[in-house]
């Protein structure tokens, strides 16, 4: 049943860190936010996770295990081999508070970005009347648990971090989608996508969706089809021409 | 401050194995595809009317007669230039802009990035913002053309039944379906068939289309490598064919 | 004068969950400047766990559905103990709130005619609760954050600054309310990051803390169910009510190990699960008690006909009240008719179509399928028992959400009353938004109504930090882990004080709350304070001491069995003790538990229900008068 695991895990700070060694015990069944548990209980009592739910719904416990973004809650240890060492570290593309913990503020700030839903003018609460099919694709954005993961693994800014000022990460392009196909939202955020949001920067290279523990199909349902209403706005002569002959905005 | 982590990447499986594989994937067929553009024969089987899929339409001089369905509408072509050089670029294009191969190339080729959670060896970086990059935009131009020409493919595979049935005709036959399948399932043509309505449900039959299309858009990676290998096999056979290596196996005919 | 970061505001919001969310809106809207503090990051508290649904009686499956009827349930399933103003005031209010968090943005699942869909939920006699998939809870909370996010678009609009009248303060905890003679002045926490004190200065708290769960072992609540706003209001002087009253949610994962106590939604029942047992049986029919023969089928004949039916048979017991489905579960295990790993099947992948199972129970299939390695579109899942919820709380004047303390108000699960001695599934969401926007609007017309601010002293403050830092400075050598503290509570809570109880059972966790309390005056904690779990937990340990001595002493004095109380040695429901509240209140860290007379229903509400009804549930008194 039980075996002593090998373990790495990232310590330290925002003044510099590095992985330490830990042997602990796992046992049948475990995930390893309860491995990071049982060390906290047992040897390092001031090891810095953030955690909440415990059941993959809350999207708090972000981290990276043996390089791979994921949440600690949702990786069970039987995907490991009992002799392989496991390596935790926290998310690369945020500043680092303590150990696992990071500063996820850069997700905060980019929500705010974002043109909120447009209500209908004229229908009251109580009068909104959609139809199923046409709420199920905004319906599995809004699964997203905002755990950041897309965020985190997303090359455009893990990898470049001036570009975090111009770039609001899949999280957030999914979000300006999920309210573009949302059936009574009355706003236009197709041009400020591009221009203000980032999404040119997106090179679809799917990490976003790889990682996404809610399986939502991030790059296929919402990014591509944002990528093909900005054509239809911006690279579309025919509407261009439309536009400027009619004076539509 | 980020934490300091000097590895380039903590993953422990063999992430570079995909993008290596895409790479020489797409190499071996793009040698393949150059040497068979350039050849500038054996694109056409004239006793059972097979035209392989890299020459057609042949609209230039230089086309074999019978070849050339819609007539050789074009001058001869200077130097080294084979009719194929009038299509590559629509179908090169497409396949180029298309997002599913955007991924495979960015990440294979280019190393941007190289895998999931693998830091990318670049400095800057501007995605699709700026030109040459910009024009991925217009993939949807490149889906009508492919669209166009895979018509036209259509129209050889029945032409070529008018011989009678061999091997070569269910070669053609199956290409057209793995390319009318990756055309179908591209990410603009789903946009198009329906995915940029607000309101599925006050265009129903659109609504199906969209959901069909969907269901094929999420084989779009299998499609992509599955037409692009059986293109070649299929111009490998006429070519072997035309140039009397092997002979067409018949059925009827 | 102790040096602490200070803010000011008006009204000041603890707990980020349904609750406390609405509540900071409608405070804004009412134009307070509000801050909202919540220990874990904003959008990921408690309510995201919730899967079923929202109770509103908006009539969209049924017509027959109305504000009485969902009155009557709400009354029924709490054993009439419910305080009956809020279950009048929850009961008409809830379609307007659900309403209302569509102009938000949320997107419901649809009727066929594109109004809100309603699905049938233990306890409800109409399909009633509005839900996406089965993550509703998650739909309420991204609602409620993104309307927040607008506010503070309209206030960028106009002043510049996004946090000017509305602020979250995140992974922060409040560990005690500063009081100026008697009423609220405001409250002291720490940063959980970097230990930093701060002192909130506002003239109004919302508390919103939710639950007590993590006083017990087997609970599906998170870490954050300490009972910090039950212990702030008993620190405070409020009192509390019904804290007996628990709720042992029937369905909670049993294995693995380390996700003992996950919820598995009702939902599970009301789309056509069903129990059984390792015989094979669906013992449900064997539990149905007395008071509603005549509403649960007594055949699983009938019973499977009134999925497509609903009006021309009764209900299946699985879909009893959480309560009844609990003790049964427990009464099966018992006697030894449990699983593997001690508890019972419930399978849906006999009753259902793969495909239907997928698209009505997303997220539970992915959690077993991710968790426990089970498939439930091919296999019975094994569930029990688990702590969910706590009936009891602050004790609030219903339609403002005030306690008896000035200043202090209570929403969502910290309030107590609402649910009687049992809650509906469903209806907490409902209560969340309903209450909580009462709440927000009770502590605004209060701050409004002030004629001068009250004043956190330089004492209060510097007694709330030297109480705050005192688990560092414990006796060195001999100090108590709070780990272990912890688990030893949690221990005790669950065997002891759980789900069956008894006189001799509950003296003894009386007398070991005692012992854990002098222990934890030896609390030592390693380290510094930023971000450390270690101290957290000392901290948090305190509250849920507290509020754990209040369960027991009251569940102590209640000689009854009524929802989520059950005695062992006394397992019937008396209709005298349904006109006594058990209120607890603190004076000097020694908790008091005194009876004290329920509020007649009103006449008008009492007619509401059938006089055979009534005759069940009130004494022959009561029904004279």
């Amino acid at each position: 049943m039980g075996y002593q695991g090998h373990f790495r895990v990232w310590r330290g700070s925002d003044q510099g860190g590095g992985l330490e060694d830990f042997t602990v015990e796992v046992n049948e069944g475990e995930v390893v936010l309860d491995v990071i548990h049982r060390l906290q209980a047992t040897q390092t009592p001031d090891l810095a996770v953030r955690w909440n739910c415990k059941a993959g719904k809350c999207g708090s416990c972000s981290a990276e295990i043996n390089g791979k973004p994921r949440l600690l809650c949702m990786t069970r240890m039987s995907v490991f081999a009992e002799d392989e060492t496991v390596t935790v570290t926290p998310m690369r593309t945020f500043p680092v508070i303590r150990d696992l913990v990071t500063d996820v503020s850069y997700n905060y700030r980019k929500a705010r970005e974002i043109p909120s839903f447009r209500p209908p003018a004229g229908v009251g609460p109580g009068e909104y009347r959609m139809q199923q099919v046409d709420v199920e694709r905004s319906q599995e954005f809004r699964k997203c648990i905002e755990c950041f993961l897309c965020n985190n693994t997303c090359h455009v800014i893990r990898d470049h971090e001036e570009n975090k000022e111009s770039f609001a990460g899949p999280r957030f392009l999914m979000r300006v989608a999920e309210l573009e196909m949302h059936p009574l939202d009355e706003a236009d955020r197709v041009g400020e996508v591009q221009s203000s949001h980032g999404l040119g920067l997106c090179n679809i290279t799917k990490c976003c969706t790889d990682v996404c523990p809610e399986h939502i199909k991030i790059t296929d349902n919402a990014l591509i089809p944002m990528k093909e209403r900005v054509a239809d706005q911006r690279y579309d002569p025919l509407v261009w021409l439309g536009n400027k002959l009619f004076r539509r905005s | 401050m980020r934490a300091q982590i000097a590895q380039r990447t903590l993953r422990t499986d063999r992430w570079w194995l995909p993008p290596l594989t895409t790479f020489v994937g797409l190499l071996l067929i793009s040698i393949y595809a150059a040497v068979r553009t350039f050849m500038g024969d054996h694109y056409w089987v004239d006793e059972y009317r097979y035209l392989t899929p890299m020459y057609s339409p042949c609209l230039t001089e230089e086309c074999l007669p019978n070849a050339a369905h819609f007539g050789r509408i074009l001058p001869e072509l200077p130097g080294f230039l084979t009719p194929p050089v009038i299509i590559i670029p629509f179908l090169l294009g497409f396949r180029v802009t298309c997002y599913y191969y955007r991924k495979a190339y960015y990440r294979a080729a280019w190393l941007s990035p190289p895998a999931c959670a693998v830091a990318e060896p670049h400095a800057k970086y501007t995605g699709e913002t700026r030109f040459p990059l910009i024009a991925q935009n217009l993939h949807r131009y490149f889906f009508y053309a492919a669209s166009f020409l895979l018509l036209i493919n259509i129209y050889d595979t029945a032409f070529a039944f008018s011989t009678g049935i061999g091997l070569g005709n269910v070669v053609l036959l199956v290409n057209v379906g793995l390319l009318g399948a990756y055309t179908l399932s591209c990410h603009s043509c789903r946009h198009i068939a329906g995915g940029r309505l607000k309101h599925f449900s006050k265009h129903p039959v659109r609504y199906w289309a969209w959901t069909r299309i969907s269901k094929l858009n999420a084989k779009h990676m299998q499609l992509a490598w599955a037409s692009l290998i059986f293109v070649c096999l299929t111009d490998l056979y006429v070519a072997l064919v035309a140039s009397g290596t092997i002979s067409d196996l018949r059925f009827v005919n | 004068m102790p040096e602490v970061e200070r803010h000011s505001f008006d009204v000041l919001v603890i707990g980020a969950g349904g609750a406390g969310l609405r509540a900071a809106i409608e405070a804004r809207e009412h134009g307070m400047r509000t801050a909202v503090l919540c220990k874990s990051l904003f959008g990921k508290a408690h309510t995201v766990m919730a899967e079923g649904g929202i109770a509103a009686a908006m009539g969209n499956v049924n017509s027959n559905d109305n504000w009485q009827v969902h009155f009557r349930d709400t009354m029924r399933g709490g054993k009439f103990l419910n305080n009956w103003r809020m279950a009048e005031l929850h009961a008409k209010e809830a379609p307007d709130r659900v309403w209302e968090l569509e102009t938000y943005g949320a997107l419901f699942d649809r009727t066929g005619d594109g109004r809100i869909s309603q699905r049938n939920f233990g306890g409800h006699e109409y399909p009633r609760l509005a839900h996406v998939g089965d993550r509703t809870g998650l739909e309420l909370i991204r609602s409620l954050q993104q309307k927040v996010v607008s506010l503070q678009q309209d206030d960028f609009a106009e002043t510049g600054d996004y946090e000017s009248r509305l602020k979250v303060f995140q992974e922060f905890t409040v560990t005690d309310l500063v009081l100026d003679d008697g009423r609220v002045a405001g409250a002291f926490g720490y940063w959980r990051e970097s230990g930093r004190f701060v002192l909130f200065e506002a003239p109004a708290v919302v508390l919103a803390t939710g639950g007590i769960g993590k006083s017990f072992k087997v609970t599906s609540n998170s870490w954050e169910y300490t009972g910090d706003g039950h212990a702030l209001a008993l620190r405070a002087g409020a009192s509390l009510i019904n804290m007996e009253f628990v709720q042992f949610h029937p369905t909670g994962m049993v294995w693995p190990p380390s996700v003992k106590g996950i919820l598995v939604t009702e939902s599970v029942r009301g789309d056509g699960g069903v129990l059984r047992n390792s015989d094979g049986k669906r013992f449900m029919f064997d539990y149905i008690p007395e008071v509603f023969k005549d509403k649960y089928a007594d055949n699983e004949a009938e019973a499977d006909r009134w999925y497509a039916d609903p009006g021309g048979n009764r209900r299946p017991p699985e879909l009893l009240p959480r309560d009844e489905v609990a003790r049964a579960i427990n009464s099966e295990v018992k006697a030894g008719r449990g699983s593997e790993h001690g508890g019972v099947f419930l399978d849906v992948s006999t009753r259902l179509p793969a495909e239907e199972i997928m698209r009505r129970l997303p997220s539970m299939h992915h959690q077993f399928k991710e968790l426990a390695d089970v498939d439930i579109t091919a296999q019975p899942m094994e569930v029990g028992p688990t702590c969910h919820y706590v009936m009891g709380g602050v004790q609030v004047e219903p339609d403002t959400g005030s306690s008896s303390v000035p200043g202090l108000f209570a929403a969502g699960e910290v309030s107590g009353g609402m649910h009687g001695s049992n809650r509906l599934g469903g209806n907490s969401l409902s209560d969340l938004l309903v209450f909580g926007r009462r709440a927000g609007a009770g502590a605004s017309s209060y701050v409004a109504g002030l004629s001068a601010r009250p004043v956190c002293s330089d004492d209060a403050v510097a007694e709330a930090e030297r109480v705050a830092v005192a688990p560092f400075s414990g006796s060195s050598g001999g100090g108590e882990n709070p780990y272990t503290l912890h688990m030893e509570l949690q221990q005790v809570m669950n065997d002891l004080v759980g789900i069956i109880r008894k006189a001799d059972e509950m003296d003894q966790a009386i007398k070991r709350l005692d012992e854990l309390k002098r222990r934890a005056a030896t609390l030592v904690v390693e380290g510094h304070r930023q971000f450390n779990p270690g101290w957290h937990l000392a901290l948090d340990l305190r509250n849920m001491l507290v509020v754990s001595e209040c369960v027991a002493r009251a569940a102590l004095l209640r000689t009854e069995s009524r929802g989520g109380h059950t005695r062992d040695d006394f397992p019937g429901m008396d209709p005298d003790w349904r006109r006594k509240l058990l209120v607890c209140t603190l004076s000097d860290s020694a908790v008091d538990v005194v009876e004290e007379p329920q509020i007649p229903i009103r006449p008008d509400l009492l007619a509401l229900f059938e006089h055979s009804e009534l005759q069940k549930y009130l004494a022959a008194d009561e029904l004279e008068g």
